[in-house]
C-alpha cells in the first residue's frame, strides 16, 4: 500500500517538473544565456576592428561616466516618462470618469477609444508622421485655420516641435491603456460608502481621498509601474518618427544603446550600457515592490 | 425639472465622450483614408480629408511589388509562436499552480524575464543566432517570439487555472483519469475562456513586435513592422505604401476590439485587473 503511494508520489513529482521543463529550458536559453553573454562581453573590449576576447576589466564601465551622450539619453528618457505618465494616468482617469456611468453606445466607444492601445507601435509612430506632414497632414492644417494662414510646421524635424510630436503619439497610444484600467477600478469602488458618504455630506474631494483612492490605488499602481517599465525602455515609436534625431536630440537610452551596437558595433561598451540599464531597472523595480508591500 | 436636468446632463457626457472617440479614432481613419485615395489625393495641397472614391491601387501594388509577402511573415512568425508559447505556458502554469513547483519564486522569476527590456538582450540574441545561423530564417524569429512569450502565457494561464476549482480535478482522479487526461479532459476545457484571451494577446505581442524582427531578419522573413519603417526613405516617402500596409497590421487588430473587451483589461493589465 505504501510503496503503491509511494510509486505515485514519484509519478507526480517526474510529471510536475516535465510540465515545467520546456518552459524553463526556453527561457535559460533565450533569456538566461544572452544576459550571462551580456555580462561577461561588458568585460571585453569587442569592436568592429577589434576581436581581442581578453578580460579587460571595467574599462567599458568606467568609459560611461564620461560619456555625456549616454547620460543625455538616459535624461531624456526620464524626463519623458516624468512628463509622458502624468498626462497619461490624468487624462486616463477623467475620460474613465466620463465613461463611468451608463452611456449610450458605451461599449462601442470604449472599443473604438482602445483602438490605439493594441496596434503595432510603429504604426502608431507612422500614422504619426503621416498625420504631422508639414504639407499633406491635417494637423497643420487644422493650426492654419487658427492662426488664418498656411502654417508649415516640420515636427519632425525641428528641435523645437520633435518631442512635442513624440509625445502626443505616445499619449495618444497609451492614454486609453489607463482609461481602461482605470475605468474597470472605478467600476469596483463601493457604491454603498459613496452614497454614505454623500449622505454624510462629504466633500467631493474628501469622498475621492478616503474613498475613491483607496479602492483604485492597487490598480493604479500596476498600471503606472507597467508603463514607466515601457517608457523607460520606449524605442519603437521614436525610431519610426526621428530615429532618435535630429541629431541626438531625440535620443532616448534603447535608441542609444541600439545605435552603439548595430550601427557602432561598440560590442562591449554597449554590453556595458545594457548592463547599467538592467542595473537602473532593477532598483526601480525592486523599490517600487518594496514600497507595495509596507503600504499593506 | 430634475429628470430634464438628468437628460441633459447625459446628453452633454455622450456628447464629449462621442469628440474624445473622434479624437482618438481619427488618426486611425486617417491612415485608412490614405490607404484607398488616389496618388492625387494624396499628395493634395490642402490634404483631402474624405477620398472620392475608394481605390484599393495601394493594396494591390504590396500584392503586386510582393511586399505583402512580409505581412505573412508576421502571420506565421507571430501564429506559429503563439501556438509553440500556449503549449509550452499552459503545462507550465498547471505545474506550478497545482504541484507548487518551485514554490512562489519561480512564478516570480518566469514574470520578470519580461521586465527586461529587450534592446539590453538584443546584441547577445543576435551573436548567438548568427552561431546558430538562424538569422533571418522562420524558425529563429519564431523560437525568439516564443521564448519571449513565454513568461506571458504561463504568469496569465497560472491565474486563470488558480480560477478553477480542485474538486473537480480530485473527482476525475478518483474516477481514474491519468494526470495527462485530466489536464486535457477537465483542466483545458474550463480554461477555454482564458487560454483563448491569453493567445489573442500572445498573437499581438508577435505581431506588433519591431525590435526583434529589424535585428534578426535581413530580406527572407522580414515583417510588416520592418517593412513599414522602410517606406520612410530620405529621398522619397511611399505614403501609399506606409498606409496600405500599416492598415493591413491594424486590421486584426480592429476585430480583436470589436469582440473580446471582456479579455482585454485582464490581458494588458497581465492579469492584475481581473475586469
Amino acid at each position: 500500500m505504501s510503496s503503491a503511494f509511494s510509486r505515485t508520489m514519484d509519478r507526480e513529482r517526474v510529471f510536475k517538473y516535465l510540465l515545467i521543463a520546456p518552459a524553463v529550458f526556453i527561457i535559460l536559453l533565450i533569456g538566461l544565456y544572452p544576459l550571462i553573454k551580456l555580462i561577461v562581453t561588458s568585460f571585453q573590449n569587442i569592436s568592429l576592428f577589434d576581436n581581442d576576447t581578453s578580460y579587460q576589466g571595467f574599462i567599458n564601465y568606467a568609459r560611461l561616466f564620461d560619456d555625456g551622450r549616454l547620460w543625455e539619453s538616459l535624461l531624456h528618457t526620464i524626463v519623458f516618462t516624468v512628463i509622458a505618465l502624468p498626462i497619461e494616468l490624468v487624462l486616463g482617469y477623467l475620460l474613465a470618469l466620463l465613461f463611468l456611468e451608463k452611456l449610450p453606445f458605451k461599449q462601442t466607444l470604449v472599443a473604438l477609444i482602445l483602438l490605439p492601445t493594441i496596434i503595432s507601435p510603429i504604426v502608431a509612430g507612422s500614422t504619426w508622421r503621416l498625420m504631422l506632414d508639414q504639407r499633406f497632414g491635417p494637423i497643420n492644417q487644422i493650426i492654419g485655420w487658427f492662426a488664418g494662414g498656411e502654417v508649415k510646421l516640420l515636427w519632425t524635424v525641428e528641435t523645437a516641435l520633435v518631442w512635442p510630436a513624440i509625445l502626443i503619439a505616445e499619449v495618444w497610444q497609451w492614454t486609453p491603456f489607463m482609461f481602461l484600467l482605470l475605468l474597470a477600478a472605478l467600476s469596483n469602488v463601493n457604491k454603498e460608502q459613496l452614497e454614505a458618504a454623500q449622505i454624510d455630506g462629504a466633500s467631493r474631494w474628501m469622498t475621492f481621498r478616503r474613498i475613491v483612492l483607496p479602492a483604485i490605488l492597487p490598480v493604479m499602481f500596476i498600471a503606472v509601474l507597467i508603463r514607466a517599465l515601457d517608457l523607460f525602455r520606449v524605442f519603437d515609436v521614436i525610431w519610426t518618427m526621428t530615429q532618435g534625431g535630429p541629431g541626438t536630440f531625440t535620443e532616448t537610452i534603447s535608441i542609444y544603446a541600439y545605435k552603439m551596437a548595430f550601427r557602432e558595433f561598440e560590442i562591449s561598451y554597449s554590453a556595458a550600457i545594457a548592463f547599467l540599464v538592467i542595473f537602473i531597472l532593477t532598483v526601480i523595480v525592486v523599490w517600487a515592490l518594496r514600497r507595495v508591500e509596507v503600504a499593506r | 425639472m430634475i429628470r430634464w436636468d438628468k437628460g441633459w446632463r447625459l446628453i452633454l457626457r455622450l456628447a464629449c465622450a462621442l469628440i474624445v472617440t473622434i479624437l482618438f479614432v481619427f488618426p486611425v481613419y486617417w491612415l485608412a483614408a490614405i490607404s484607398i485615395k488616389t496618388p492625387e489625393e494624396i499628395y493634395a495641397y490642402p490634404p483631402v480629408w474624405i477620398p472620392g472614391q475608394v481605390h484599393f491601387s495601394s493594396y494591390l501594388t504590396l500584392f503586386t511589388d510582393g511586399d505583402a509577402w512580409s505581412v505573412w511573415n508576421s502571420l506565421v512568425t507571430a501564429g506559429i509562436s503563439t501556438t509553440l508559447a500556449m503549449v509550452i505556458g499552459t503545462i507550465a502554469a498547471y505545474s506550478i499552480v497545482r504541484f507548487r513547483t518551485g514554490g512562489d519564486h519561480l512564478a516570480i522569476w518566469i514574470i520578470s524575464q519580461r521586465m527586461i527590456p529587450p534592446i539590453c538582450v538584443a546584441f547577445p540574441i543576435f551573436l548567438l543566432f548568427v552561431s546558430w545561423q538562424m538569422v533571418d530564417t522562420y524558425l529563429g524569429l519564431i523560437l525568439l517570439y516564443t521564448a519571449f512569450n513565454v513568461p506571458y502565457v504561463t504568469w496569465m494561464m497560472r491565474g486563470y487555472i488558480q480560477e478553477i476549482p480542485l474538486e473537480l480535478e480530485q473527482c476525475a482522479l478518483v474516477d481514474g483519469l491519468t494526470r495527462w487526461a485530466v489536464l486535457w479532459k477537465v483542466v483545458m476545457p474550463m480554461a477555454r475562456a482564458g487560454l483563448f484571451a491569453t493567445a489573442v494577446f500572445t498573437f499581438i505581442f508577435a505581431w506588433n513586435d519591431f525590435l526583434f524582427a529589424l535585428i534578426l531578419t535581413k530580406s527572407e522573413v522580414v515583417t510588416y513592422t520592418v517593412k513599414v519603417t522602410g517606406y520612410f526613405g530620405s529621398q522619397a516617402t511611399f505614403w501609399s505604401k506606409i498606409s496600405a500596409m500599416s492598415m493591413l497590421g491594424v486590421l486584426p487588430m480592429i476585430f480583436v476590439v470589436g469582440t473580446m473587451q471582456r479579455f482585454i483589461v485582464r490581458g494588458i493589465s497581465l492579469g492584475a485587473v481581473k475586469g
